[in-house]
């Protein structure tokens, strides 16, 4: 061994072996995971004390539970007559099982309606949730859901949501023919919609404007408070008396403008369009369509509406709802031209600097005021709105943050190949960021879900609020407590539990990036 | 490498026309009183110290870069914030990054056929098939159904060519092409440069492998503080250059 050989040659090839079975045994994993030294041990020894307390105590109440008993008195005779000194009422859930669900005014005999409803939802989500596994045809069935879920759940004439389509996919069709109208038919038609456009901007300013300065004065009675608000109101009264003219000429100009290029004019019309087709066409197309071939269901007035039902009625729409919105809102908060960005940054900050509460009380107090006296604004859709442009807001910041960690190159690389904004919206920035956004989108629908509950306090009976109210103060189920809110936590953490899983198999399905 | 030049015919037409072209980043002045006129067909390197400029020029030329003062003009198309003129330069302007920027959501196929199809309205089938051929060329048609994060780096800039050249442009850009790459797949990135210029593809490619410039540029431009210093044929640029920024430059590029 004297001197060290410093050249080598391999002469043969280590052949591949099998990696070495992982030493696997149950006596090992505990070892390794629960009493891997003293204070693990302890913890360990900690932990199972307090659940077994926790099972000791919780058990027999489950297991003695009644089922069937027609008042918490009934209830507890029974369990006192079988010597418990523990037990849940369960019964209540039995006895109140429908109003539960659907709340305390919905017409018994419909029951069907929502709970089909509610099947076919699953079937029209599966489309757009499992994408790769259900042929792309059926996404018609998605589309058509809403109009049928409506009717369902809300009963009226069929022909009601039937205008409804009619009327978007006319709209639909306007676009695609004014997107290819030649530009002399254009300009026309942009000088048509922008006078209209103009008009109708100066006529909303100028009834606005009226309305403040009516509301300025009904508040200005109470103390220092009400002044101010007051003289806020007449300021913005008296800001849009003097804008609405110049507003609705520079509105109109704009438009007419556009005609060349044609983007906003096309917009516009078709905006314009399904206006005037709900507003004026609506009732009585439908009543004709209606008085000709009568298909109706029972109608069932919002007020009527509560239970989960009502949560599961909320949560669907507004996510379904916010999540395109906070699309729209997070790129135009990246957007180039300045009153679009304005207008979407102080949308986001001022909506998430308020409670949600709020939101809602001013849904059911204060948008009442600001409508003309004789609209009857629908209660659930106004708490709709409310819920959400609330979850918009907070979706838009987490699709900002998909956006903002695309590398620049993503954007270069789309527009060097030609791609126009649209395209390299849709096709190359919008999959990657909101891939990355899943996690925090679902965050966002999750919590609104449970938000949803939040309307018992505006005095609509969702679950909590039937709890809260028919329940827990009917003479039958007084004060009856645990039973009904472990109900109601468990049929939120079913949906919310689906929701975090599938949005977990949906980001491995889309992991393609083999970091 | 062979050391042997490439020699092509460089027509008359005039494919890109840079006058009196000045861009500032808010008050730092990037580039400075650029002339240049581009031959069809010509392979010209832009060569240079770090923060010179190079990218952003070319950058400016397919509209990456918005320039405020002085004319670009590409295929007889003036380039001005009119969007449509934009998108029509960009659709004839093929361009590689550094950093390849491949879309890792999209497959290989995918990357090179997104554009045809919704740009140039191409059929899919149609996009499929010049992308093949495409791919063929780059050496990488097996790779085709993978994602970009599952190749080498050399392959995802070849994946990058093709993909621009899918869209069938009439002139190529390159931003320092081969920098993020070991030397091994820096070959493969050029040799598949050298055989597009060898097809007559005019190109500006930005980019310090001297090899590369010898054997296919007809022109090196040589940029110093937003400025094109000099600018030569490969030869004499190389062996004798003017300006002593530019002798400072090879000095410390060539030295080791
Ligand atoms: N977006 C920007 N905003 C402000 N300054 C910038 C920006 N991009 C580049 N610059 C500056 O402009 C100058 C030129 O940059 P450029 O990227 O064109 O240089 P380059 O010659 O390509 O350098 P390198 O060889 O390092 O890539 C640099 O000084 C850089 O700091
Ligand atoms: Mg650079």
């Amino acid at each position: 061994m004297s001197d060290t050989e410093l050249a080598f040659v391999r002469s043969e090839e280590i052949p591949p072996a099998p990696p070495p079975a992982s030493e696997a045994g149950a006596v090992k994993w505990m070892r390794e995971n629960l009493f891997a030294g003293w204070f693990n041990t302890l913890l360990t020894i900690l932990a199972i004390y307090i659940i077994g307390r926790f099972v000791v105590f919780a058990f027999p109440w489950f297991w003695n539970g009644v089922w069937d008993a027609g008042s918490i008195k009934e209830c507890r005779d029974i369990l006192s007559a079988a010597g418990k000194t523990t037990g849940a009422c369960f019964a209540v859930l039995v006895d109140r099982w429908d109003h539960l669900l659907f709340g305390f005014k919905y017409p018994a005999e419909g029951y069907w309606r929502p709970t089909l409803a509610f099947i076919m939802l699953i079937f029209a989500a599966a489309p757009a949730l499992f994408a790769q596994y259900v042929p792309r045809k059926f996404l018609i069935f998605t589309g058509l859901y809403p109009f049928i879920a409506f009717w369902l759940v809300w009963g009226g004439s069929l022909w009601v949501p039937l205008c409804i389509l009619a009327a978007i996919l006319a709209t639909a069709y306007i676009f695609r023919v004014v997107e290819n109208l030649d530009v002399g038919a254009r300009g026309v038609l942009a000088g048509i919609v922008g006078a209209a456009a103009g008009l109708g901007l100066a006529f909303l300013l100028f009834q606005g404007a009226t309305e403040l300065w009516f509301i300025s004065n009904s508040v200005g009675a109470g103390g220092a408070l009400g002044t101010l608000a007051s003289l806020l109101f007449k300021a913005a009264s008296i800001f849009m008396f003097v804008f609405f003219i110049p507003m609705g000429i520079f509105v109109g100009y704009a438009i007419y403008n556009d005609a060349e290029d044609g983007g906003l004019v096309t917009v516009v019309t078709a905006l314009f369009a399904i206006y005037v087709m709900l507003a004026y066409l609506l009732s009585p197309v439908s009543g004709a369509l209606n008085a000709i071939i009568p298909i109706e269901l029972q109608a069932v007035p919002s007020r009527d509406m509560g239970g989960y039902m009502l949560c599961l009625i909320l949560g669907t729409v507004c996510v379904s709802l916010s999540i395109p919105l906070g699309i729209v809102l997070a790129l135009g908060r990246q957007s180039n031209m300045p009153l679009i960005k304005g207008v979407c940054v102080v949308f986001i900050e001022f909506v998430r600097g308020v409670p949600l509460i709020t939101l809602l009380f001013v849904a059911n107090v204060m948008l009442a005021y600001f409508m003309p006296p004789q609209s009857n604004f629908d209660l659930i859709l106004r708490v709709i709105i409310m819920i959400t442009m609330f979850s918009a807001a907070y979706i838009a910041e987490v699709i900002r943050g998909g956006l903002a960690a695309l590398p620049k190159g993503q954007y270069e690389a789309a527009d060097s190949l030609g791609l126009n904004y649209t395209q390299s919206i849709r096709l190359i920035i919008l999959p990657q960021a909101l891939k990355i956004s899943i996690p925090g989108i679902v965050n966002v629908a999750v919590g609104l879900f449970k938000d949803t509950t939040l309307v018992s306090v505006i005095s609509m009976f969702d679950i909590v609020g039937m709890i809260r109210g028919p329940i827990q103060q009917s003479t039958d189920w007084i004060s009856i407590y645990w039973e009904v809110y472990l109900f109601a936590a468990m049929v939120f953490f079913v949906v919310c539990y689906s929701i975090s899983q599938y949005s977990q198999w949906l980001e491995r399905q889309l992991a393609t990036d083999h970091k | 490498m062979a050391e042997q030049a490439i020699q092509m015919q460089v027509s008359d037409e005039i494919a890109i026309t840079i006058s009196k072209m000045n861009k500032w980043y808010g008050a730092f002045h990037v580039l400075r009183d650029i002339d240049l006129t581009v031959n069809r067909g010509e392979r010209i390197v832009i060569c240079g110290p770090s923060g010179s400029g190079k990218s952003t020029l070319i950058r400016c030329i397919n509209a990456l870069e918005e320039h405020q003062q002085g004319s670009i003009e590409v295929d007889g198309t003036l380039l001005s914030s009119d969007l449509k003129n934009i998108d029509k330069i960009r659709s004839e302007v093929g361009m590689c990054f550094q950093h390849f920027n491949l879309f890792p959501h999209l497959t290989i196929l995918e990357n090179c056929t997104l554009a045809p199809i919704w740009v140039r309205k191409t059929p899919k089938k149609e996009a499929e098939e010049t992308a093949m051929h495409f791919l063929e060329k780059v050496k990488i048609p097996e790779q085709a159904d993978k994602y970009p994060g599952q190749l080498s780096g050399g392959q995802q800039q070849r994946v990058a060519i093709a993909r621009s050249l899918c869209m069938r442009p009439r002139i190529m850009l390159f931003d320092e092409p081969t920098s993020a790459l070991d030397p091994e797949m820096i070959a493969e990135v050029l040799d598949t440069m050298i055989e597009l210029a060898e097809e007559g593809m005019t190109m500006l490619c930005v980019t310090h492998e001297m090899g590369f410039a010898r054997k296919v540029a007809n022109r090196v431009i040589f940029m110093d503080a937003g400025q094109i210093v000099e600018q030569n044929e490969p030869e004499s640029f190389f062996s004798n250059p003017q300006s002593p920024r530019t002798q400072l430059f090879l000095s410390q590029i060539l030295g080791h």
